[in-house]
C-alpha cells in the first residue's frame, strides 16, 4: 500500500501516481479492458522508463501504454468511459484499449467555473469536452510529428489510426515508438491545434462499453468502505439523537470492555468508538452511554415545520422573479387556482453507507474515500486540524452512489473522520451504519409551495405566481455559500420554477428561508426535483381548467420552442399518447429542461385503491451531443428509478428533531419488481452539451401524478403519493 | 479460533460467534467484495452463497456458517466469465457498482436453480437486491441473456 511504503501520510503530496488505476488495455498486448491492474500505482517506479506525458490528462508509454488521467468522481454517470473517449477521438486511440487513473488534487482538474475539483451538477462532460479534446489532438500531432521527424516525411502525410502512425509508403508504428521524441518536442499553442469535424468522429456519439464493468462484476472494484490499509483501526461514532444536540457526558467503560475496541473519543460531532473493525466498534457503541444536552431543534417535528412553512406562505417573501404584473393578472383573472404543494425531506441514500479513511501524523493527513468535492474537503479537513491545506491528500476511490450526498455541505464525513483520526497515529476508517447515513441529515429540503395560476379567454395561462418556503441548499455548502447573493436568495430554490420553457406572461416568485437545525443539501436535480414536480403539476392543472389535453397544451406553450417541441412530440408519439391503452391504464405527461438538457416523459400508470403501479415510462431527451448515448440511455433509466423511488414512497420525516426514518425497512426504495419498463429516445440535436447525471429524475414524479389524477380524479400535492393516497 | 471454508479456502479467524459472517468476510479474511448495506437483510448488497443457496452475510453469524461451503463473488470465476458476469459486462449494467457483487450472485443463485426464469421468476428473485442507481431494466436483461449463456449462447 502506498502510504505504508512511503513512510506515512501525504509523505509525497501531490504525487501523480499513488491513485487508483482502472481498466487496462495494452495496445499491442490484447489484454482485455477492465482489468483491474493494482489497487494503487506507487511512486516512479511504475512509470514505463520513456513516457510521454504532455499534459496532466493524459501519458503514453514506450509500452503502447495509454493512461487518462480522470478528475472527476465516478459514482455510477460513467465518467471512467465518457471522458476518457473524448480524449481517445482526438488521439485516435479505440478508447477500449485506454486505462483509467483516479487523479489527485490537482489544480489542472478544478472546474472551469471555481478554484476546485468538484464533481456535480450533471456538468463533467460539458465542462471538460473542449479540454479533452484539444490535449488528445495535441498528444497526437507530438506524437505525428516525431514520426514525420523520425521517417523523414511530411507530417501532413502521416495518418493515424488506432494508436498507430502510417506513412504513405507503407510504414507504420505504434504511438509507443514516439514517444521519446515526442516528449523533445515543445507542447505546441493550443489554440494551433486542429480539432476533427463532428462528421469525422470515429467513437463520440457511439456506444461504447464501460470500462470499470469487469472489476465491479467481480468485486475487485475498491469503494471507500473496502480500503483497508496496514494497522488500520475502523470507528463508528455516536452522534446525536437529535439535529443540534451536543454531548454532556460519557461513559466509556462498557464500550471499552467490549472486546477488539481500543478507544472512546469525543469529536466534534458525538463520540467516536474506535475498533480493531467495524462490528466491534458498533458492539462498543451499542455499550456506550452518552448523556446528550438539548439543542435548539429538540421540538422540531414535520408538523411544526409544515405550520411555520404555511405562516409564511402567506405572506411577501424575497422576490426572485417579477416578469409582467402576475398580481395583477390574477386579480382580474376569472378562471385561476391557488394551489399548495408539499415536498418532503429526502434523503439520498447511497447504496454505499458514508465513509473516510484518514491518516493524521506529523502535521499532515492523507485520506481514501469516494468524495464528489476533493478541494473542499482537503480545505475544510486542513481547517479542522490546523493544518495547511496543501498537508492534506486525497485518494479518491469508487463512489458507491452520490447524488449530491457526497459533496457535503461542511465535508461532514470528511471533517469528522480527521478528529477521529487526530492524535490516533494510524489510519481509521470511519463507517457510517445504514441508520447513522439516513439519520444523519443533509436532505433534500422539506418545501411547501403555493402556487396562484390563471388562464385567459382561450385557455393559456396568463399568470403565474410561485411562493416557496424552504431551507436553501446552498447555504450549507462551502462553495455554495459563496454562490449566494447578498440578498439572500439561493439561485438553485426556484430553479426550473419561474425560469420554465412553458410561456406565460407574467410571472412572479418568491422565496422564503427558513433555518431549521435540520441541514439541507442538494439531492439529484436539486431545486428542478421539487419545481419540476410543481410546475408540471400546475401546467396540467391549468389544462384540466381549460378543458385541453395536457400533451397538446404543452405543445401551444412551447411553440417557437423546435427543440423543446421535438421531445415533447417525441416521448408522446413513442408512447402512443391518445392511443387506447389496456383497460385501467391511463398516461401523464411532463417535460422539463434542466442542466441543460431537455427531457419529456410519459407515465403509463394504473390505479387500484391506494396501490399505484407505473407500468411503462417513454422517456426522450435532448442533451446536444450524445456523446456515449447507451450510457445516456443507463442514465435516463437511473433518473426515472430514483425519482420513482422518491415519488412513490421517499419521506423523511421529523419527531422530537430527530429524522423518524433509518433503514430501508421504514425507507422504503423502488426494488426491480415495480420497476417500469423503460423506454428512452434520444432526440438528435445541434444544441449545446447537455447533462445526463441528473435531467432525468425532475419530470417522473408529474408525469406519474398526472396520470394518477387521469386515472382517479384526485390531484397529488403533497409527496410522496403513499403519503395523498393514505 | 473459528474455522471457516470460504472459496474453497479454509480460514481460522478469531472473532466471537455471533460476528455476522459479513464483517468476518471483509475485516478479518479481507475478501470486499460483499458489501455492507443495510445489516438488517433488506438490501441484498451482501448476498453470498452458502451451500449454493443465496444467503445474507449480514444477518449470518458466523457460528452458523462453521462447516459450510461458502462463496463469495471473489470465488464465483477465477476470471468473471461466469455467466452472469459476461451478460453484465456485455449489457453494461453496473454504474455505481457497489450493488452488483450482491446482484451477481444472486442471479448466479437464481440460474443454478432455475435455467430459464420467467420475467415473474427474475421479479421475484432478485427483489431483494436494491440498487439505487435503478440498473434493474439491465439487470431484467442480463438475467436473461445469462441464462442463454449457461445453455451455451455465444459471448457477444
Amino acid at each position: 500500500m502506498s502510504a505504508a511504503e512511503t513512510g506515512g501520510p501525504g509523505s509525497k503530496p501531490n504525487s501523480g501516481r499513488r491513485h487508483f488505476l482502472i481498466g487496462i488495455g495494452v495496445i499491442a498486448g490484447g489484454v482485455a479492458a477492465g482489468q483491474l491492474l493494482r489497487p494503487y500505482l506507487v511512486g516512479g517506479s511504475e512509470a514505463a522508463p520513456k513516457e510521454f506525458k504532455p499534459h496532466a490528462f493524459v501519458r503514453i508509454g514506450a509500452d503502447d501504454r495509454v493512461t487518462v488521467i480522470i478528475g472527476k468522481s465516478e459514482m455510477g454517470q460513467g465518467v471512467y468511459i465518457g471522458l476518457p473517449m473524448i480524449l481517445a477521438e482526438e488521439l485516435d486511440v479505440n478508447p477500449q484499449r485506454l486505462a483509467v487513473e483516479i487523479a489527485g488534487i490537482d489544480p489542472a482538474f478544478n472546474h472551469p467555473f471555481m478554484p476546485a475539483q468538484f464533481t456535480g451538477g450533471s456538468m463533467s462532460v460539458m465542462t471538460t469536452y473542449e479540454a479533452l479534446r484539444r490535449v488528445g489532438a495535441t498528444a497526437r500531432r507530438m506524437i505525428v510529428q516525431a514520426a514525420a521527424t523520425e521517417w523523414g516525411v511530411p507530417a501532413a502525410e502521416l495518418r493515424t489510426e488506432d494508436g498507430v502512425v502510417f506513412a504513405p509508403d507503407g510504414r507504420s508504428a505504434t504511438y509507443g515508438k514516439f514517444v521519446e521524441a515526442a516528449s523533445a518536442l515543445p507542447v505546441p499553442a493550443k489554440e494551433s491545434v486542429a480539432l476533427k469535424n463532428r462528421a469525422d468522429f470515429r467513437y463520440i456519439g457511439k456506444p461504447q462499453r464501460r470500462l470499470d464493468s469487469r472489476i465491479k462484476v467481480n468485486g475487485a472494484a475498491q469503494f471507500g468502505i473496502d480500503v483497508d490499509l496496514p494497522n488500520m483501526l475502523v470507528a463508528v461514532v455516536a452522534r446525536p439523537p437529535q439535529f443540534g444536540a451536543t454531548v454532556r457526558s460519557f461513559d466509556a467503560s462498557q464500550a471499552k470492555a467490549v472486546r477488539g475496541v481500543v478507544d472512546v473519543k469525543q469529536v466534534p460531532s458525538g463520540v467516536a468508538v474506535i475498533a480493531e473493525h467495524t462490528w466491534a466498534a458498533i458492539k462498543g457503541r451499542e455499550a456506550l452511554r452518552v448523556e446528550w444536552q438539548d439543542g435548539p431543534g429538540a421540538t422540531l417535528s414535520t408538523e411544526s415545520l409544515r405550520t411555520e412553512r404555511r405562516a409564511l406562505l402567506a405572506r411577501t417573501g424575497l422576490l426572485a422573479k417579477n416578469q409582467g404584473d402576475a398580481i395583477a393578472a390574477l386579480g382580474e383573472a376569472r378562471r385561476k387556482i391557488d394551489v399548495e404543494y408539499e415536498l418532503p425531506y429526502l434523503a439520498h441514500a447511497c447504496m454505499e453507507p458514508l465513509n473516510a479513511v484518514a491518516w493524521v501524523k506529523n502535521e499532515r493527513c492523507e485520506m481514501w474515500m469516494g468524495t464528489q468535492g476533493q478541494s473542499q474537503d482537503a480545505q475544510l479537513v486542513a481547517a479542522a486540524l490546523g493544518i495547511p491545506p496543501a498537508n492534506v491528500q486525497i485518494n479518491t476511490t469508487f463512489l458507491g452512489g452520490g447524488f449530491g450526498r457526497r459533496a457535503s455541505g461542511a465535508s461532514d464525513f470528511a471533517v469528522e473522520a480527521a478528529h477521529v483520526a487526530k492524535g490516533l497515529n494510524r489510519p481509521v476508517k470511519v463507517v457510517w451504519t445504514r441508520e447513522d447515513d439516513t439519520r444523519g441529515g443533509y436532505y433534500r429540503p422539506f418545501g411547501l409551495n403555493r402556487v396562484q395560476a390563471a388562464i385567459g379567454a382561450d385557455g393559456l395561462p396568463i399568470a403565474y405566481f410561485h411562493r416557496n418556503v424552504s431551507k436553501p441548499v446552498l447555504a450549507n455548502t462551502a462553495l455554495g455559500s459563496q454562490m449566494i447573493p447578498k440578498d439572500g436568495l439561493d439561485p438553485s430554490t426556484m430553479e426550473g420554477s419561474v425560469d420554465m420553457p412553458y410561456a406565460i406572461p407574467n410571472l412572479r416568485a418568491e422565496v422564503h428561508n427558513t433555518k431549521e437545525t435540520v441541514p439541507s443539501l442538494w439531492w439529484r436535480s436539486v431545486g428542478h426535483s421539487g419545481n419540476g414536480f410543481v410546475v408540471n403539476s400546475v401546467i396540467d392543472e391549468l389544462a384540466n381548467l381549460a378543458g385541453q389535453d395536457p400533451y397538446r397544451y404543452r405543445r401551444a406553450l412551447l411553440a417557437g420552442k423546435p427543440r423543446h417541441l421535438a421531445v415533447l412530440d417525441k416521448a408522446a408519439g413513442a408512447a402512443s399518447w391518445g392511443k387506447l391503452l389496456p383497460k385501467g391504464h391511463f398516461h401523464g405527461i411532463a417535460l422539463q429542461e434542466s442542466f441543460n438538457s431537455i427531457v419529456a416523459q410519459v407515465a403509463e400508470v394504473s390505479v387500484s385503491g391506494k396501490q399505484v403501479r407505473v407500468h411503462r415510462v417513454t422517456c426522450a431527451i435532448d442533451c446536444g451531443l450524445a456523446v456515449n448515448p447507451d450510457q445516456v440511455v443507463a442514465q435516463m433509466q437511473s433518473g426515472i428509478v430514483y425519482g420513482l423511488s422518491a415519488a412513490l414512497t421517499g419521506e423523511i420525516t421529523i419527531e422530537a428533531g430527530a429524522a423518524v426514518q433509518s433503514n430501508f425497512d421504514t425507507y422504503p426504495v423502488l426494488r426491480l419488481a415495480e420497476t417500469p419498463a423503460i423506454d428512452v429516445h434520444i432526440v438528435d440535436s445541434d444544441g449545446p452539451l447537455g447533462g445526463v447525471g441528473e435531467p432525468g429524475t425532475p419530470p417522473i414524479a408529474p408525469a406519474v401524478c398526472n396520470a394518477i389524477h387521469a386515472a382517479t380524479g384526485q390531484r397529488i400535492r403533497r409527496l410522496p403519493i403513499s403519503a395523498s393516497l393514505a | 479460533m473459528i474455522s471457516l471454508t470460504v472459496n474453497g479456502e479454509r480460514h481460522d479467524i478469531d472473532a466471537d460467534p455471533e460476528m455476522p459472517l459479513l464483517w468476518a468476510l471483509r475485516d478479518l479474511i479481507k475478501l470486499t467484495g460483499t458489501k455492507y448495506g443495510c445489516g438488517i437483510a433488506q438490501c441484498g448488497a451482501c448476498t453470498i452463497h452458502i451451500n449454493g443457496q443465496p444467503a445474507r452475510a449480514c444477518v449470518t453469524p458466523v457460528s452458523a456458517a462453521v462447516g459450510t461451503e461458502i462463496r463469495t463473488i471473489e470465488g464465483l470465476s477465477p476470471d468473471a466469465t461466469h455467466p452472469v458476469q459476461q451478460a453484465w459486462i456485455e449489457l453494461d449494467v453496473v454504474q455505481c457498482g457497489y450493488c452488483q457483487s450482491g446482484q451477481v450472485m444472486a442471479a448466479a443463485a437464481l440460474l443454478e436453480q432455475n435455467p430459464s426464469p420467467t420475467d415473474a421468476d427474475i421479479d421475484a428473485a432478485m427483489n431483494g437486491n436494491i440498487c439505487r442507481c435503478g440498473t434493474y431494466p439491465r439487470i431484467r436483461a442480463a438475467v436473461k441473456r445469462a441464462a442463454e449463456l449457461k445453455r451455451g449462447g455465444q459471448p457477444a
